[in-house]
């Protein structure tokens, strides 16, 4: 699997191939701590917010909300303690890329959960990881001894007046959890249900106190972005969407894996034909979902010769969105009332049952398509399928059922031939890899 | 048309009314508390998930003796536990078999041939997802994706991944459960 940058220096990635990547020494010899450093020598908590807010970064969570505007939401005057809270919890299918940056570079991101707590005046700051990566919080709690004996975690930090905690916690299992207000519940113990907004995390989050939730890759951008300035990261970019991105590609390519690209990358087909290596065994490409499996799927058409530009714009005007930035590349042979079916059963699993358009939406879905896979489509399936989306996007109670209805609804807009095939029954559906 | 209502997880008859409490070894009881060190006195609930995972790599699931446990060590009732621990997909509330093969079914391991896996295990071993063999050493069962697209199709057995996986590889990783020489999260 590929891990690296392509038409940028690393930035994100700039140590993740080295021996030892994950030690503080290797960190160290490479810049590692220095933003930290220049953070506690002279900048106070808005200049740090204003950095980041020049820095045009956007959280790379799914929602791509500006980093910046978010922590300045964090009351300053409030007596309560503020916490800032990391989402590892990496669960949205064709995204691994949260997983790298851990595995390959732990100290990167306490360096930036230590610079948004110093910015929001946070004395502890937690990360929440996905249960299933528990080689991962073994990994950061070893490096979180690792930073404390050498000063950058605890009480006094580098000699300042600046202390802070940096924990693990683990989740156990729950899609949901990627939320942040389920992930807040599920922090405090309770079942992973989100919360109502507002109020919003940054004036009501973990334990009632002001709290950010940013995502893996969000926190891991902060140093560069305070080493190099906020303008110069920006620069990497586009206006609108600041510096670098961090792509995970999986699927019917030859090179699968991490890549560093910087945003407005030009252009999608060449980053799947070339940088990716094109499809497996000389097939014909198909589909790509571009953002995590939450996001509208696109069809070749829209992508070969299209000159889509790799950013929060481009996608949107290419008919989807960055979402997680998770590449599912699937080729000729698949089916996508078959790749469609797939996702919506993961949907229903992961659906955590608080609210009815949901819940009681996602499992008519999957009943829908599980009788039209035993050859029992009917003609106005299609119909019924788009009215069931209808009665649950925009209607749920947190975004999962929205990621549920999109994935269908652009589905069969964009592939009606795939679904119309199943609703005769009399038609054999094609073998598929599927 | 009516339906049945049946709750996904029914609760074990013997949850509700615990005889016994487990019992940790000085050495988890001081895990427990390095655990419950990272939130504050009054928020011990916090440690829960972390909690489940000791209790359940120690005794082979969560057990009601072990929910008996937590609900004292935390200070929450029985029924705070059992709410929390049906529903997250990790906590087991039931046994399983000492060997528990999750292939991932998710859309990047399904397109690259997680079914094939599936179908393999369950040829090899004589059991179809969400079953246990008869001699309680394997478990099977088909999981959502598990943030190893770029490396599909894949599995986890307690908390390892194995990645990349074909027929062949997995012939050798349940030889090599058969033989003791895989870890299975649990003690």
């Amino acid at each position: 699997m590929f891990i690296g940058a392509i038409g940028c220096e690393p930035l994100q990635l700039a140590r993740v191939n080295l021996e030892n990547s994950r030690s503080l020494e290797v960190y160290r010899q490479h810049g590692g701590y220095e933003a930290l450093k220049k953070v506690l020598d002279g900048m106070s908590p808005d200049d740090v917010i204003n950095e980041v807010k020049k820095s045009v970064l956007r959280g790379r969570g799914g929602a791509g909300f500006p980093t910046g505007m978010k922590w300045s939401f964090v009351p300053k005057d409030s007596p309560k303690p503020k916490y800032v809270v990391c989402n590892a919890d990496e669960s949205e299918p064709g995204t691994f890329k949260d997983r790298y940056l851990m595995e390959r570079d732990p100290h990167m991101l306490i360096e930036g959960m230590l610079i948004a707590a110093y910015a929001l005046g946070s004395r502890a700051a937690y990360c929440y990881t996905r249960g299933e990566y528990r080689y991962l919080i073994e990994i950061m709690d070893q490096a979180i001894e690792e930073a404390r004996s050498a000063g950058f975690v605890g009480e006094k930090i580098m000699g300042s007046d600046f202390s802070c905690e940096v924990y693990t916690h683990s989740g156990a299992g729950a899609y949901i959890c990627g939320e942040e207000t389920a992930l807040l519940n599920s922090l405090e113990g309770l079942r992973g249900h989100p919360r109502m907004k507002p109020p919003f995390p940054a004036v009501a989050g973990l334990y009632g106190c002001p709290t950010v939730v940013n995502n893996v890759e969000t926190l891991t951008a902060v140093p560069d972005i305070i080493k190099m300035g906020g303008e110069a990261y920006q620069k990497l970019g586009t206006e609108k969407s600041g510096g670098t991105k961090v792509w995970s590609v999986s699927g019917h390519v030859n090179r699968p894996g991490v890549y560093e690209l910087p945003m407005g990358y030009d252009d999608m087909e060449k980053f799947i034909m070339e940088d990716c290596g094109g499809i497996t065994d000389g097939k014909k490409l198909k589909a790509v979902i571009p953002g995590g499996s939450s996001v509208y799927i696109m069809p070749a058409a829209d992508i070969l010769g299209r000159d889509v530009k790799m950013d929060y714009e481009g996608l949107v005007a290419a008919g989807s969105m960055v979402g997680s930035g998770g590449f599912i590349v699937m080729d000729e042979t698949v089916d996508i009332f078959e790749s469609t079916k797939n996702l919506i059963e993961f949907y229903k699993h992961e659906s955590c049952g608080w609210c009815t358009p949901c819940r009681e939406g996602t499992d008519w879905l999957v009943k829908i398509f599980k009788r039209i896979a035993r050859g029992e489509g009917r003609p106005d399936d299609a119909q019924l399928i788009l009215d069931l989306c209808d009665n649950i996007e925009g209607k749920s109670f947190c975004p999962l059922g929205d990621a549920a209805a999109w994935p269908i609804q652009s589905a069969i807009k964009k592939f009606p031939e795939d679904f119309r095939r199943h609703l005769m029954p009399l038609v054999q559906p094609e073998t598929t890899t599927v | 048309m009516s339906q049945q209502f049946t709750p996904n997880n029914p609760l074990p008859q013997e949850a509700k009314t615990p005889s016994q409490m487990a019992v940790f070894s000085p050495e988890v009881e001081a895990e427990i508390d390095r655990h419950l060190s990272k939130y504050p006195a009054e928020r011990k609930r916090s440690a829960i998930l972390p909690l489940m995972f000791i209790v359940q790599r120690e005794r082979g699931y969560l057990d009601p003796p072990g929910v008996a446990y937590l609900a004292d060590r935390l200070g929450v009732r029985i029924t705070d536990i059992w709410e929390v621990a049906t529903f997250y997909s990790m906590i087991n509330t039931k046994p399983v078999g000492r060997y528990h093969l999750q292939v991932c079914r998710t859309l990047s391991c399904k397109i690259l041939g997680a079914g094939r896996i599936t179908k393999h295990c369950t040829e090899k071993l004589g059991i179809k997802p969400g079953e246990t063999t008869a001699d309680g050493q394997f478990s099977l069962s088909e999981v959502e994706c598990l943030g190893s697209c770029g490396t599909a199709p894949m599995m986890q057995i307690g908390f390892d991944y194995y990645e990349n996986l074909t027929p062949e590889k997995v012939d050798e990783i349940i030889e090599r459960c058969r033989g003791g020489q895989v870890s299975n999260g649990v003690r």
